[in-house]
């Protein structure tokens, strides 16, 4: 069973086409990117999923169950951190997690929440107003809310948005390590570098419409090649490799590197026209390469 | 049911906390109005036979008081949480749609019956209505305070800003209530507006509330618990849907 399946999804505003037939499955212990840029539609389609929005079009289940018909079991099985950071400014951090577990149905949820408050630095402010948490604390206890209910399927919206640099670890390690105890994670963010580093799959969306849907290594896989930046102590560009060149920087030549067996050939031929090297820095596209060029596209 | 009752809870915490405003707040203003009309008509006016209008007063007063106090707590809550968006918050857990639906009114009751409890207590400086029928009274409270909480969950479900939720409550609740027999009873209007009372379901509301003190009233009890009775199941069906619907709640 997929921990989440989209089927033929999608969302009309009026005449605007926010989705358009949007298909495709999160496997189980998934920890999934969902990219694009700004108004793509990421955030409708996990409003569709969290029941805060209706598809016009498609089925959307969560663990197997459908997120309109059998709307109280979807709930259950989905935690989502929203996008804007919204607080009820009535209560301090542990009424509002108390009141999130109650709305689940759990009682005495006491040792989880005091968990989850240790594993997101919270454990200071527990009795402290919303309303006095700086942004950074309140993002916090929204990834709290979140989590009260020990979702399956944990879905954060641009969770790491105007957050420092220690929440984004802190956030992090304690994610990875619910996905490693097997939740199911989906994210949206626009630091890709994140995606990069903490997901296995990555779908990508433009205009309503995915673009594509792959495991991290193919999709890396598909952007620009390798570049090399090679110095040489003296000498030109030997006119056998000018095919390769894209242009001189920094005293040097970069040029393109279809793979690292590519490379044998190239100091081979250097060699024979009696050229000394004096630096050689290869550089792998990253995703933030791929993202742009695929925009673009 | 724990759902329900967090929610229920939640929604009793939210005005007990800022209790200045939605408990004492009401409270004073009806000991206001009490003060000033029934020092300046008590001599006048006697609505009706044997009871003094302070006495007479003082059920309209608790009814307005109960009934506006309900509808604030409905609407403000829903209307509080729609613009700044913490509404999020009710709306991704499983609650049921009979859940969202009672745990919301049933608050509001309770802030009405306090509000309505608070008004009867201090009201006892200046005098005490009698008690004929105490079922009644508890009847008309609770089924008058549950139509005002269901109204303001409709309003507060279908207003997109604060200024909108004003405009129902100003054009709409307030002239109903004001209009409604609580200063005065309607046998002293022209025959005219006595005829436009008897479509304000407010009228009976109160006339029946002030039946289960004196034992009189203008029409009787029996037609204004039917009316209100079937208010309340006409609006409780109306607000239900719009939440079954997710109406301007979920998009």
């Amino acid at each position: 069973m997929s921990a989440i399946t989209f089927d033929h999804v999608s969302k009309q505003f009026g005449d605007f086409t926010a989705l358009n037939d949007i298909s495709f499955r999160v496997e189980e212990g998934d920890f999934f990117a969902l990219l694009g840029p700004n108004g793509a539609g990421k955030t409708t389609l996990i409003s569709i999923l969290a029941g805060l929005s209706k598809a016009s079009q498609g089925h959307t289940r969560v663990m197997g169950y459908d997120v309109s018909s059998d709307y109280r079991q979807a709930r259950r099985a989905v935690g989502i951190v929203p996008q804007e950071l919204v607080f009820d400014p009535f209560f301090t951090v542990r009424e509002t997690l108390r009141f999130q577990s109650g709305y689940f149905g759990l009682k005495n949820n006491g040792a989880w929440i005091d968990d989850i408050l240790e594993n997101l630095g919270l454990t200071s402010k527990a009795d402290a107003n919303m309303r006095t948490l700086s942004g950074g604390m309140k993002r916090r206890v929204m990834v709290a809310q979140a989590l009260v209910h020990k979702p399956p399927v944990i879905v954060l919206d641009e969770p790491t948005a105007g957050v420092d640099v220690e929440l984004r670890q802190t956030l992090w390690a304690f994610i990875r390590s619910l996905n490693q105890a097997g939740h199911t994670i989906v994210l949206t963010t626009h630091y890709l570098e994140e995606a990069q580093t903490l997901c296995n799959r990555i779908a990508m969306l433009k205009q309503g419409r995915l673009l594509a849907l792959e495991n991290k290594e193919q999709i890396m896989s598909r952007g620009a090649a390798r570049t090399a930046l090679i110095k040489l102590t003296t000498g030109q560009w030997p006119a056998a490799l000018q095919s390769l060149l894209l242009r001189e920087r920094d005293n040097g030549f970069e040029i393109k590197l279809a793979d690292c067996n590519a490379l044998e050939h190239i100091l081979m031929t250097l060699r024979q026209a009696g050229l000394t090297l004096k630096d050689i820095e290869i550089a792998q596209a990253d995703l933030e390469d791929i993202f742009v060029q695929m925009m673009s596209a | 049911m724990t759902g329900f009752y967090t929610l229920f809870y939640k929604e009793i915490l939210r005005f007990w906390k800022v209790g200045f405003q939605t408990v004492a707040a009401p409270i004073l203003t009806a000991l206001m109005y009490l003060l000033v009309f029934s020092q300046v008509l008590a001599d006048r006016v006697q609505p009706l036979a044997g009871v003094s209008y302070t006495a007479f007063l003082i059920p309209g007063l608790m009814m307005m008081s109960m009934l506006q106090n309900a509808f604030a707590n409905t609407s403000s809550s829903i209307i509080q949480s729609k613009v700044t968006g913490s509404m999020v918050f009710v709306l991704l857990p499983p609650l049921s749609h009979f859940e969202f639906f009672s745990a919301y009114t049933l608050a509001a009751i309770v802030r009405g019956l306090v509000v309505g409890l608070g008004v009867s207590l201090t009201a006892l400086i200046f005098d005490m209505p009698s008690l004929k029928y105490p079922l009644w009274i508890l009847i008309f409270a609770l089924l008058g305070c549950g139509i005002m909480a269901v109204l303001g969950m409709i309003a507060g479900i279908w207003a997109e800003k604060f200024d909108q939720l004003a405009a129902f409550q100003n054009f709409l609740i307030m002239p109903l209530t004001f209009l409604s027999g609580v200063f005065y009873s309607i046998h002293s209007l022209p025959p005219f507006w006595q005829q436009v009372s008897h479509f304000n379901p407010v009228f009976y509301m109160i006339d029946g509330f002030r039946y289960g003190f004196f034992g009189q009233s203008d029409v009787n009890p029996w037609l204004s618990l039917s009316v209100v009775g079937f208010s309340l199941l006409i609006l409780a069906a109306m607000a239900f849907s719009l939440i079954k619907s997710g109406y301007k709640i979920r998009r």
